[in-house]
């Protein structure tokens, strides 16, 4: 995709994960550039949401690198890896706000902890990341008054507060009605642009991204099997690629759970 | 034979289980006192939470050692006079309260009212993200959510036993004094010569403060560790208050043999 590999920001080489005897990553090799939108794309359970912890480093890869602006994330110590984090932003599923804090004081939450500006700065800034998701008027609620695309808008606005360098989206568009979901994807891609920040989100909403992203990765069964474009993939023959973006029931990525033959379960199956 | 195989792996699991969480327990306690300093020096965090442990659990403390002050009252004047000495009953209170249980029913109620809430809480921030939130904005949980709880919970748990106390000894004088008609200055000269203020009230308070630090780290440890979902949460509440009793209990009997063995 990119071949000058000082312009990158995130970069995979033969990444291996698993979970005790569970392999999830099988060799992924993944390159992200900056200034860039990349979408993780895969069914659930892939491995797509572990990709993105490794990137965070709140996992740590069995085997190969992830590097992360040219530092390797599995070398980090704790203190180092907090350092880096502070020039991260992470949109988690669900946003996971702090339910014992009205909107402004989750957003706010970064700025205090990690900077001694005055008060007045503080809303400044935090109204001011507000207004960018539209959401200044909510500074108030508490999150369970909010909808889900606005408890994912004001997650938006925490993730972005200390302008990162890089934002991580994991599944930024699950649940959200059409309207929301379409909120939410120009965010996405006009806070990027703005902030001069690079985007890795991990979704499987295919026809959001493919409006959106620079560059989308396919993973599945812990590698990745297909990359490309929107445009390169929208044409891609590729058996797996079709079935995903089309959304055909069977195909590489098969309906059935693997099982013995219907006829061995039913007639000398074992009993119930 | 298969059968008594697989009973003796279930239970050599469950050992095994067992060990390795009394082992990572110990690993978080530590880490808890690594990370306490945040407590101290942003102490609105921890005064935060000795509200919510402390203050919150006041109604319940409050009327619970009143009630069971009036049932002192009662039974032990019923027992006093029979030997005649109905005139002790300042002392029998006040000592039953003071040595046990003003620490061990306070602790009791901490357990299941405030060691209970800070499970859910922890809990449900681990189910809902949260936790993994903080941690990914380069903010420690330990020190930033689990430290105050468990700080506010130390501080909170001998003032609580104290009030506990303090109104059972009023609720048996209101019931020996008032209602049946003790003496009222030999309800409390008898309490004053009596109850020594070192052997008696500070071994008291120092169970109540053993009691609210290990009420405290059973309830942050449980929902810390807890799988993120209903089930675990819910199997977590429930370790909390279960685990918090037995070892109030068993603590108690412990420390009461060492502070007062083989002396009166």
């Amino acid at each position: 995709m990119v071949s000058e590999t000082d312009n990158l920001l995130v970069s995979l080489k033969d990444v291996r994960f698993a979970y005790g005897e569970r392999e999830i990553l099988r060799g992924i090799d993944l390159k992200v550039p900056r200034g860039k939108v990349v979408a993780i794309m895969g069914g659930s359970g892939c491995g797509k949401t572990t990709l993105l912890r490794l990137i965070g480093g709140q996992l740590r890869a069995t085997a190969g690198t992830v590097e992360v602006a040219g530092r390797n994330v599995s070398s980090l110590n704790t203190a180092e890896l907090y350092e880096m984090r502070r020039r991260m932003g992470m949109l988690f599923q669900f946003g996971a706000l702090f339910t014992d804090m009205s909107v402004f004081d989750n957003v706010a939450f970064p700025l205090r902890e990690h900077t001694d500006l005055p008060f007045g700065l503080i809303r400044d800034m935090v109204l001011m990341k507000l207004n960018a998701v539209g959401l200044r008027g909510a500074a108030d609620l508490m999150p369970a008054e909010l909808s889900g695309g606005m408890a994912r808008r004001v997650a938006l606005a925490r993730a972005i507060a200390l302008d990162p360098m890089l934002i991580m989206y994991d599944e930024p568009f699950a649940g959200l009605d059409p309207i929301s979901l379409g909120v939410i994807g120009q965010l996405i891609r006009k806070l990027n642009d703005a902030l001069g920040a690079t985007t890795i989100m991990v979704t499987h909403d295919i026809m959001e991204s493919l409006q959106i992203v620079d560059y989308i990765y396919f993973v599945s069964e812990g590698g990745i099997v297909a990359e490309g474009t929107p445009d390169e993939l929208r044409a891609s023959k590729d058996p797996w690629v079709y079935q995903f973006i089309h959304a055909e029931p069977d195909g590489p990525v098969p309906f059935h759970y693997p099982a013995e033959a219907l006829d061995q379960s039913l007639i000398g199956g074992r009993s119930a | 034979m298969n059968g008594l195989l697989n009973f003796i792996r279930r239970l050599g699991a469950a050992a095994v289980e067992g060990v390795w969480r009394i082992g990572f327990a110990a690993r978080f306690f530590m880490l808890l006192l690594r990370h306490s300093g945040q407590s101290l020096t942003r102490i609105h965090l921890t005064v935060r939470e000795i509200y919510f442990s402390g203050v919150l659990s006041l109604l319940i403390i409050v009327v619970s050692g009143l009630f069971v002050g009036m049932v002192l009252g009662l039974q032990g004047y019923e027992t006093l006079q029979r030997y005649g000495s109905g005139d002790a009953l300042g002392v029998l209170v006040s000592l039953s309260l003071t040595r046990e249980l003003g620490p061990v029913v306070a602790g009791l109620l901490f357990a299941s009212r405030a060691g209970l809430a800070v499970t859910a809480e922890i809990g449900l921030m681990k189910t809902t993200e949260q936790l993994d939130a903080m941690d990914m904005m380069a903010v420690n949980p330990i020190a930033r959510v689990v430290a105050p709880r468990f700080w506010g919970g130390v501080i909170s748990m001998p003032l609580l036993a104290a009030l506990f106390s303090a109104m059972g000894v009023f609720g048996g004088w209101l019931i020996g004094v008032v209602f049946i008609g003790v003496d009222d200055g030999a309800f409390w000269s008898q309490m004053q010569a009596a109850v020594d203020f070192r052997f008696d009230i500070m071994n008291g308070v120092i169970k109540s403060f053993v009691f609210g630090a290990t009420v405290a780290l059973i309830a942050v440890f449980e929902g810390y560790d807890c799988t993120p979902t209903a089930e675990g949460l819910s199997r977590a509440i429930t370790r909390t208050v279960v685990t918090s009793a037995l070892a109030i209990l068993a603590l108690d009997f412990v420390l009461t043999s060492l502070m007062f063995r083989g002396q009166s």
